[in-house]
């Protein structure tokens, strides 16, 4: 799969295929994404006995580096990775039945909803309701920075059905259509090229089969899928940085100033290695991710994903600017690829918890050499 | 050496924020805020406001509307419209071609344009990078041939800062192609206006138009409109790229910044409280702020020995110009770092405030390390001539 993924990224995610599929709505392609199930990468990390390929965390790290080698704008880190991730863990057959098939064979784009304004550092605080009314629940609340909110098919969404708006118990997950009335979307564009989505829900509401997973047992999903996707984007990020890396390279070794190309200057072969330094330590901090996540350690995974998340966050920031700086002036142009891959640095910087919010968390763990 | 202003300075501080705050409408000030971008306009007035009060040209010689201040007093009034934040004036015109013109410029130039650079009644951008020529400026190849009375110019310029606004462009054009490449090259102005000349944008990765590149297909200039002597353009370019030296470190654009991010912080809810209130944050406005208060002080220290020495360039100034940039974006990333999870929303009107285009102002930051002589090249003038590597 890997090798066919390469291939289809080559043929047809070229940068100028990527314009264009970032300037026609949706803003992504649903052709890549047919192609995409067409070689199961939208199956990956489902089980066998839902449709899916039993994927493990270093198979999606695998898959996330070459999509972030492209900067590619499908929803395939919000569908698969995120909404995927809870699915695996909660769904019923019945619903594995009505959506994940549909996930897999490509034809239901899924985002999930939980962050809200205002919450950062506090994953756990839900001010979104859910309460019972009759046999059904009434949904109200708003959720922000929703991913691809503008193409989903299917919200899953996050609601305190019992306890203070922090607590981690109370909070349940609910499959509820973007199209209901009472639901407000406003989408916008990202900086990345992507979009995102504002929601209002008014008084909406669902039945019991809507519920995903248990009542009040939400957290603890919503807290395994955020650790996936944090070792996902820490792998889609070593993409970006490596074939920005490599463009730079690439560029010191032409681009001529002073009769001679600029990859002569000592000043700047040493900033490329140094840039080549922190790629690495960004890799081996991905890997170290993916494979943590494979375990059953909580606590292990927990400081395992921050501290990737700190490491990332570091190179990237470096990677970014530095490559934008040896470019001179077209490393600030829309025109060039560059810059593109840098302001995808900058986002990925940021989505999940910057550096200083993994430092934060990793303060008031144990420490990561104390654990063995 | 005085390290701290005197009471003579403070006054004048004084009475610089007493005029601005009497005479910077919201709009202009919102306008900074949320972009830090040129609004046509805003320049336009806001140089005819400080022009009408003698403030318009501060650091010329009095003759052509300077205001005799010290260098002191001229970085004191820069900071201060950094600080408030005033639309910032056009360095093309006031810190560049305007000193050019007064240095090595004609009678007739003089009388011609300084009155209306100082009054904004012409826009002036500059013409010096081409495509393969960013830092070896000097190996440019727009070129100008002279025929009767005038010279012929063809070629290409890029980069060009806000040529759509401009009625006159400066440029470094090649006279004699024959001789060492620095020998071979004038100084030009020329009229925007004259045929043979297109302007195209090019938009920069926040998604601005401030950048164009510029053709010149036999663009017919009158001879008298060559600045000082022909092949002698290199001596009056470095002049030029020397002459913003007030201004390089632009503390007052991060001292600004490092305000608002106080402030956003107070707002910005972080694991149940303000930001602003974490021991982390806190330590890390008050790192930044060391390294601004370092580079006030070496600014005050290259000041007063330049007050001394009369004017001439220090080659100390390209340690303002690297650690005043670093600085810009340093605080223009503290901003990101504040808006967290907000930070990836391009829609330019999200939030209420300025706060919408933190993001796209980190990126098109990334420039001021990379213009007007990048940071690589500012450090090996330190090696060579500071250290004499
Ligand atoms: C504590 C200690 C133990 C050592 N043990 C051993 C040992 O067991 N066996 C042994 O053989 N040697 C040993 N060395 C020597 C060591 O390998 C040399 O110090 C080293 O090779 C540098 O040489 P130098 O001291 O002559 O410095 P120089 O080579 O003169 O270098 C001076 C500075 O210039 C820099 N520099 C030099 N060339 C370049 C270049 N082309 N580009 C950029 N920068 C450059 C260097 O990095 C250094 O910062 C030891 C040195 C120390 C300090
Ligand atoms: C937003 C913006 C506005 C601008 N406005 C204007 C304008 O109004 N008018 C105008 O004339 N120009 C303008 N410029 C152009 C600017 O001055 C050039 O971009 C700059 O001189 C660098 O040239 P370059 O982009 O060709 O990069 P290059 O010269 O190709 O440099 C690429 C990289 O190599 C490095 N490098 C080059 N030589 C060396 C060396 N010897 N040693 C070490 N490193 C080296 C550079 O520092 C840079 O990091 C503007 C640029 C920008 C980005």
């Amino acid at each position: 799969m890997q090798d066919s993924l390469v291939r289809l990224l080559q043929r047809s995610y070229a940068f100028d295929h990527r314009r264009k599929y970032e300037a026609a709505a949706p803003g992504w392609s649903r052709e890549i994404w047919a192609q995409f199930a067409e070689i199961g990468l939208l199956a990956l990390p489902f089980t066998s006995e839902n449709g899916g390929l039993d994927g493990t965390p270093v198979d999606t790290m695998i898959v996330m580096e070459q999509l972030g080698r492209y900067i590619t704008l499908e929803p395939y880190l919000s569908t698969i990775v995120m909404a995927g991730g809870i699915l695996r863990r909660a769904a019923s057959t019945e619903q594995h039945e009505s959506i994940s098939t549909k996930v897999i064979d490509g034809s239901l784009i899924v985002s999930l909803a939980h962050a809200e304004r205002g919450t950062f550092g506090s994953p756990s605080r839900v001010g979104t309701q859910a309460v019972r009314s009759g046999d059904l629940w009434q949904i109200s609340g708003h959720k922000s920075c929703v991913l691809h909110g503008d193409s989903a098919d299917l919200l899953i969404i996050s609601a305190r059905t019992s306890g203070a708006p922090s607590d981690a118990k109370g909070i349940t997950l609910f499959a509820i259509d973007p199209r209901a009335t009472n639901i407000d979307i406003q989408s916008y564009a990202l900086h990345d090229g992507k979009s995102a989505s504002d929601i209002q829900i008014k008084e909406v509401l669902v039945p019991d089969s809507a519920l995903i997973g248990c009542v009040d047992d939400g957290f603890r999903i919503l807290q395994s899928a955020e650790y996936e996707t944090l070792a996902a984007v820490c792998a889609e990020a070593v993409g970006v940085m490596s074939e920005l890396h490599q463009m730079t390279v690439d560029y010191l070794k032409q681009r001529k100033q002073f009769g001679v190309p600029i990859g002569n200057f000592q000043a700047l072969q040493h900033r490329a290695a140094d840039m080549y330094i922190a790629l690495e330590q960004a890799r081996s901090m991905a890997m170290y991710a993916a494979m943590m996540s494979q375990t059953d350690d909580k606590i292990a995974i927990a400081q395992a994903v921050s501290s990737a998340k700190v490491q990332i966050g570091r190179s990237a920031k470096l990677i970014g600017e530095e490559a934008v700086q040896m470019f001179g002036g077209i490393g600030v142009t829309m025109e060039f690829k560059a810059g593109h891959y840098f302001k995808k640095l900058t986002l990925l910087e940021q989505f999940l918890g910057h550096a200083d919010h993994h430092l934060e968390l990793l303060t008031s763990g144990p420490g990561l050499f104390e654990l063995e | 050496m005085e390290l701290q202003f005197n009471a003579d300075e403070i006054a004048f501080r004084e009475e610089v924020r007493a005029f601005i705050t009497d005479n910077l409408t919201e709009e202009m000030k919102q306008g900074m805020l949320r972009g830090g971008y040129l609004i046509r306009d805003h320049v336009i007035e806001w140089q005819r406001i400080l022009n009408k009060k003698g403030w318009g040209v501060p650091h010329w010689p009095v003759e052509w509307g300077g205001a005799g201040w010290s260098p002191i007093k001229q970085s004191i009034f820069t900071e201060e419209l950094q600080l408030a934040p005033a639309p910032r004036p056009l360095s093309f015109s006031v810190y560049m071609v305007g000193p050019v013109i007064i240095e090595f410029g004609s009678e007739v130039q003089k009388k011609r344009f300084l009155p209306r650079i100082a009054n904004s009644d012409d826009w002036w951008c500059q013409g010096f990078s081409e495509p393969d020529a960013g830092s070896d400026l000097a190996s440019l190849k727009t070129n100008a041939r002279r025929e009767e009375g005038y010279y012929i110019v063809n070629g290409q310029k890029t980069w060009t800062s806000y040529a759509q606004y401009a009625d006159w462009i400066f440029c470094l054009v090649r006279t004699d192609p024959t001789v060492k490449k620095q020998m071979g090259i004038s100084f030009l102005l020329i009229d925007m206006k004259t045929p043979g000349i297109i302007v195209r944008p090019i938009q920069t990765i926040d998604g601005g138009h401030e950048v164009n590149e510029v053709f010149f297909d036999n663009v017919k200039v009158p001879v008298e409109n060559l600045v000082g002597e022909e092949n002698k353009g290199w001596d009056y370019a470095k002049f030029l790229l020397s002459a913003e030296r007030v201004n390089l470190a632009r503390l007052g654009v991060s001292k600004e910044r490092l305000q608002r991010a106080r402030e956003l912080a107070a707002r910005t809810p972080y694991q149940g409280r303000p930001l602003l209130e974490h021991a982390g944050f806190r330590t890390k406005i008050a790192a930044l702020e060391v390294e601004l208060k370092a580079l006030e002080i070496t600014q005050l220290r290259v000041l007063s020995a330049e007050g001394q020495s009369h004017g001439a360039p220090d080659p100390a100034s390209s340690i303002l110009k690297v650690k005043g940039s670093e600085l810009q974006q340093a605080t223009s990333n503290l901003l990101v770092q504040i808006l967290g999870p907000d930070a990836l929303r391009r829609q330019e009107d999200a939030f209420d405030d300025w706060s919408s285009m933190i993001t796209a102002n980190y990126f098109n930051w990334r420039k001021v390390s990379i213009f007007g002589g990048s940071n690589e090249i500012q450090k090996t003038i330190i090696a060579k001539s500071i250290l004499g590597l």
